[in-house]
C-alpha cells in the first residue's frame, strides 16, 4: 500500500519514533480520506487539511483564527494605483522540503509561483491535464481565468500579477488552498521521469510538515519540516488517523487513541464537555443557512409578504431542535466572524400575530407554498427536514399552508436554480476565503440569478454596493459598503436568514495551542502536547 | 469433471456481461450529475459544465460510453475515478487485501463456531440447548450491523478497554506493506508487538462481520443435520453399533455438508455487503467504504468498476463452490 519510494522514509520515521523517547507525536482523527495531495485539483476541506495546510504555503495566508490575510511566502506586496497590478516580493531563502523522493537544489523563486498558477490556468501547460479529468475547480470557481491577464517574473524574488479588472477579493483568493505554491524543480524532475502523477501522491512544499507516507483510507504521516520558514512546529510527528464515523472518533478520543477530532455528533457534545480528560474549542463557523424565496414569483415578489413570513419563523426553536444549541440564529447573510458584519441591524422579531396582520395587510389570503428541504446534512443545517417541519408549523400558525418537498442532493441543487422555481428553498453556504464578497456577491448579486442566487433577487441598490466594494482595495471603505449592503438586504428580505452553526472541536485536555479557523481548516503547526 | 467446469464457465460469460450492463446503467439511473457534484453548492456555469462533461466523455451517447468502457475493461482498464483522479483498478488493488483479510477471518470465525453449534443443536433437538442456540442465532441474524458494532466498541473498547476502537493496527507500528494482509505483514516486519496489535484490531470487526454468517450457518447446519439424522443409513450405522462420534461426525455430517457449503458460498455476497457497514464503523480501509463514498459522489467509474470486480469475485467463488460439490457428492458432476 505504500509506494516503494516511501519505504525508506517509513522505516526511518519508525526508527525515529521508537528511538527517541521524547519525540512528540500528535494524532488527529480526521473525518475522511483526502482525494489526493495536489490542492489545486480538489474542493474538499478534508483534502486541504491533509495537503495545503501541512505541506504547502501560499504567497499570503490567513492570520490564525481570522479571515484576514498576512504575508507568508510573499514578504510584502504592492498594488498599482489603478488596482490592476499586484507585485509580490518573495521571502528570500525559503527552502522546499527534503524527502527521500526529492532533494531540492535551490530556494523558492518566482518560477515556482508562476508554475503553480499557470498549470491551473493555461491549457497549453504540460501540467494542465496531468491527471485525467483535472478541472481545477477552485481556480475556475473563484473566477481566476477571467480575472488574470498575466503573471510575470520581474526578478528571482519578484512576481507581478496583472488583472483584467479591479478585484479586491483577489488578495483573499491568493491565500486559498488552491493557490498553494509547488516546487517547479520537483515538477520538472517528475515530468522528465514520466511520473507526473506522483505530484498528487507525494507532495513537496514549503509548509510546516513534510509528507512521509499515506496508506489509503487509513493513515497519513508527516514529520516536522526542519527548514520551515515560519515558527517551527512544536510537535515532531503528525499523524492523521482516518476515522469516518463520528461516534467512533469520539470513542477513540476518549480512549486516548487520538488528540483531536473534527465534527462530533451534536448528541455527544454534552458527554464530551462532561469528561475531565477532554475539552472543546467552539467558534461560529463561516457559514449561513437560509430560506430563499423566489422573489420573481407572486406573492413573494412583494417585500411585505417576505417580511411577514420572516416574522413568523421561530429561528431559536430551529437552533434548539436541530443543533441542540450548537448554532446561533442569523440576522445577516454573512456570519458574525466575518469582517464588515453589521451588528447594528435588528432582526425581524418572532411575532406570529404581527406576521398574520402584515400578511393580511398585504392582501394575501389562503397562501399555500412549497418549502424545499435538503436531503443531506450540511455543516450549516444538520437536519433540513426537521427545520422545514418547524417552519411549516410556524407558517401554519399564520394561516399559510406549506408543503415540504425534497429531491436527491444533486437534483436538488440543480432544480433549485430555476428562475421560475416554485416555493422557498432552504440552502446555505460555507465561505471559501473569508471575503464578504464571497457571500454577498456570490449568493445575492444580479449575475448569480439563475445560479447561486436562489432568491432570483436582483436589486440595483444592493448590486451597486457590492460591485463597488469589489473595485476598491481599502478595507475600511469596503467595510462601509458591505455594511450598507446588509441594510438593503434586511430591508428587502429576499431570504429568511436561519442560522450560523458553531464549529465544535473536541480534544484531549493536554492539547495546547490549537487555534480554530473560521474557515473550518484544521492546522497543527501551533499545537503542543503537555504532560 | 472438466466438462462440468467448462459448462459452468460458459454460464459465467453472459452473467458477467449482464452484470457489466447493470453496473453501468443502474448508477446512471440514479438522479444526480457527477459533474455538478464536483462543485457542490457552488454553481458551475453551463459552459464549464459542458467542458468538463466532454473531458470525462460523459457527453457521448450512453451506448458508445458503455462499449468504450467494456473495451477498456477487456484490456484491464477500469477507468479513472472522477473524484480522486486515480485509476480504479489501482485503488481497488490497494484496498482489497484489507477487505479480504477481514472477510476471511469473519467466515472462518463463522464456520468454526457455526457448524459445531448447528450440529449440537440438532443432536439436542427440542432441548433447552437447541432453543438457546437457535434463539441466539435468530438475534444474531436480525442484529443491525451498525448498531451491533457500536455496541461492541462502547463495551469492549470504551468501558472495558480490552480492544482498540478502530483501525487495522496501532499507529505506533509503521512498516511497508508487502502482502497487504496486516497479520502477515506485521509478522514480516519483525517489530515486537506488531502482530499482537494487528490481531487485537481484528477481533471486533471479525465478530461483527461474522455474526450474520455465523447465525445462518448454524441454522442451516442444524436443519441439514436433522434431515440426515433421520435417514435410514444413519439408523443402520447406529444399529451396527458405531460410536455416536462416528455416526454424527463421519456418516451424517459429511452428507449434511452439501447445503451448508452452498450456504457458506452464498455468504460471500452477504459478507461483502456487510463489509461496507463494518468497514465504515471500524475505519477499516477496505473496498466497502470506498464504494459507499463513490455512490454519494456519483463517481461512475469507481462504482461500475468496483461492482464489476466484486461481482466477478462472487461468481468465481460460486464456481468454486459448484466444483466443491462435485468433490463432496460425485452424483452432481453428471
Amino acid at each position: 500500500m505504500f509506494k516503494k519510494s516511501t519505504f525508506v522514509a517509513a522505516l526511518l520515521a519508525a526508527t525515529v519514533v521508537s528511538g527517541v523517547a521524547s519525540a512528540k507525536t500528535f494524532v488527529y482523527c480526521s473525518e475522511a480520506s483526502p482525494e489526493g495531495f495536489d490542492p489545486g485539483l480538489y474542493t474538499a476541506g478534508t483534502t486541504f487539511d491533509a495537503s495545503a495546510h501541512p505541506v504547502y504555503s501560499r504567497l499570503l495566508e490567513f492570520k490564525k483564527g481570522t479571515t484576514e490575510t498576512e504575508p507568508a511566502l510573499a514578504e510584502s506586496y504592492e498594488v498599482s494605483d489603478d488596482g490592476l497590478v499586484y507585485t509580490f516580493k518573495l521571502r528570500p531563502g525559503v527552502k522546499f522540503q527534503t524527502t527521500d523522493f526529492f532533494t531540492p537544489t535551490r530556494d523558492l523563486n518566482a518560477d515556482d509561483v508562476i508554475f503553480s498558477f499557470e498549470r491551473q490556468w493555461k491549457a497549453d501547460n504540460a501540467w494542465n491535464k496531468y491527471v485525467e479529468g483535472a478541472s481545477w475547480e477552485y481556480f475556475a470557481g473563484m473566477g481566476m481565468p477571467d480575472l488574470l491577464q498575466s503573471i510575470e517574473k520581474v526578478d528571482d524574488l519578484t512576481v507581478k500579477f496583472t488583472l483584467k479588472q479591479q478585484s479586491a477579493p483577489f488578495i483573499a483568493n491568493i491565500a486559498m488552498p488552491f493557490a498553494s505554491i509547488l516546487s517547479k524543480e520537483y515538477a520538472d524532475k517528475l515530468q522528465a521521469e514520466g511520473k507526473m502523477n506522483q505530484i498528487n501522491q507525494q507532495p513537496v512544499g514549503t509548509g510546516p510538515f513534510t509528507f512521509v507516507g499515506y496508506q489509503q483510507d487509513a493513515v497519513i504521516r508527516y514529520k516536522k519540516n526542519p527548514d520551515y520558514w515560519g515558527d517551527a512546529p512544536k510537535i515532531d510527528d503528525l499523524v492523521f488517523a482516518i476515522t469516518t464515523d463520528a461516534s467512533v472518533r469520539f470513542q477513540k478520543l476518549k480512549a486516548g487513541e487520538c488528540h483531536l477530532m473534527p465534527y462530533p455528533n451534536a448528541a455527544d457534545v454534552e458527554a464530551i464537555k462532561a469528561d475531565s480528560n477532554l475539552k472543546v474549542s467552539e467558534q461560529e463557523g463561516l457559514n449561513v443557512a437560509y430560506l430563499a424565496y423566489n422573489t420573481t414569483q407572486a406573492p413573494f415578489d412583494k417585500v411585505e409578504v417576505r417580511k411577514a413570513l420572516n416574522m413568523a419563523i421561530n429561528k431559536q426553536a430551529i437552533v434548539d431542535a436541530v443543533f441542540q444549541g450548537a448554532a446561533t440564529t442569523a440576522k445577516n447573510p454573512i456570519p458574525p466572524t466575518m469582517w464588515s458584519y453589521n451588528n447594528s441591524i435588528e432582526d425581524d422579531k418572532y411575532d406570529p400575530d404581527a406576521a398574520k396582520a402584515a400578511l393580511e395587510a398585504a392582501g394575501v389570503k389562503d397562501l399555500s407554498m412549497k418549502i424545499w428541504a435538503m436531503p443531506v446534512a450540511r455543516p450549516y443545517m444538520l437536519n433540513a427536514r426537521r427545520a422545514a417541519e418547524l417552519i411549516q408549523s410556524d407558517f401554519d400558525k399564520i394561516g399559510v399552508k406549506a408543503e415540504i418537498v425534497s429531491y436527491e442532493w444533486a437534483e436538488y441543487l440543480d432544480k433549485s436554480k430555476a428562475k421560475d422555481r416554485d416555493g422557498a428553498v432552504m440552502l446555505g453556504w460555507t465561505g471559501d476565503n473569508g471575503d464578504p464578497d464571497n457571500f454577498l456577491d456570490t449568493l445575492l448579486g444580479c449575475d448569480a440569478v439563475g445560479g447561486n442566487n436562489r432568491a432570483q433577487w436582483c436589486n440595483k441598490e444592493f448590486d451597486d454596493l457590492v460591485t463597488k466594494a469589489q473595485q476598491v482595495t481599502d478595507v475600511a471603505e469596503r467595510t462601509k459598503l458591505y455594511e450598507q449592503a446588509q441594510v438593503v438586504f434586511k430591508r428587502e428580505a429576499p431570504w429568511a436568514t436561519l442560522d450560523h452553526s458553531l464549529a465544535i472541536v473536541p480534544m484531549r485536555a493536554n492539547v495546547e495551542g490549537f487555534v480554530q479557523s473560521p474557515l473550518g481548516d484544521f492546522t497543527f503547526d501551533t499545537v503542543d502536547i503537555t504532560e | 469433471m472438466f466438462r462440468f467446469f467448462l459448462g459452468r464457465l460458459a454460464v459465467l460469460i453472459p452473467t458477467f456481461i449482464g452484470v457489466s450492463i447493470i453496473a453501468f446503467s443502474f448508477i446512471r439511473l440514479l438522479p444526480g450529475d457527477p459533474v455538478a457534484l464536483l462543485s457542490g453548492e457552488r454553481v458551475m456555469s453551463p459552459e464549464r459544465h459542458a467542458e468538463i462533461s466532454a473531458q470525462l466523455g460523459l457527453d457521448r451517447p450512453i451506448v458508445i460510453q458503455y462499449l468504450d468502457y467494456l473495451w477498456g475493461v477487456l484490456q484491464g482498464d477500469f477507468g479513472t475515478s472522477i473524484s480522486t483522479k486515480q485509476p480504479v483498478l489501482q485503488q481497488f488493488m490497494e484496498l482489497f487485501p484489507a477487505t479480504l483479510e477481514l472477510s476471511l477471518c469473519a467466515i472462518i470465525f463463522a464456520i468454526i463456531l457455526g457448524i459445531p453449534a448447528g450440529v449440537f443443536a440438532a443432536i439436542k433437538r427440542g432441548t433447552i440447548f437447541d432453543q438457546a442456540i437457535m434463539g441466539t442465532a435468530l438475534i444474531g441474524f436480525s442484529m443491525p450491523i451498525f448498531w451491533w458494532g457500536l455496541l461492541l466498541i462502547i463495551l469492549f473498547s470504551g468501558i472495558l478497554q480490552w480492544t482498540p476502537v478502530s483501525g487495522r493496527i496501532s499507529l505506533m507500528y509503521f512498516f511497508p506493506s508487502v502482502t497487504g494482509f496486516m497479520l502477515i505483514d506485521s509478522l514480516l516486519s519483525g517489530q515486537p508487538g506488531a502482530f499482537k496489535s494487528a490481531v487485537s484490531h481484528l477481533i471486533l470487526p471479525t465478530i461483527v462481520l461474522g455474526t450474520i454468517p455465523l447465525a445462518v450457518i448454524a441454522r442451516q447446519t442444524r436443519s441439514a443435520m436433522l434431515e440426515v439424522l433421520s435417514e435410514d443409513y444413519v439408523r443402520t450405522a447406529r444399529a451396527k453399533g458405531l460410536s455416536a462420534y462416528r455416526v454424527v461426525g463421519i456418516h451424517a455430517l459429511r452428507n449434511a455438508m452439501i447445503p451448508v457449503v452452498t450456504t457458506i458460498g452464498l455468504q460471500v455476497g452477504v459478507m461483502l455487503a456487510g463489509a461496507i457497514l463494518t468497514e465504515s464503523i471500524f475505519s477499516w480501509p477496505g473496498i466497502g467504504k470506498w464504494m459507499v463514498d463513490s455512490v454519494f459522489r456519483r463517481d461512475y467509474p469507481v462504482i461500475q468498476g468496483g461492482l464489476l470486480i466484486i461481482a466477478g469475485i462472487i461468481m468465481l467463488v460460486n464456481l468454486m463452490v459448484d466444483l466443491l460439490y462435485g468433490l463432496i457428492n460425485p452424483r452432481i458432476r453428471h
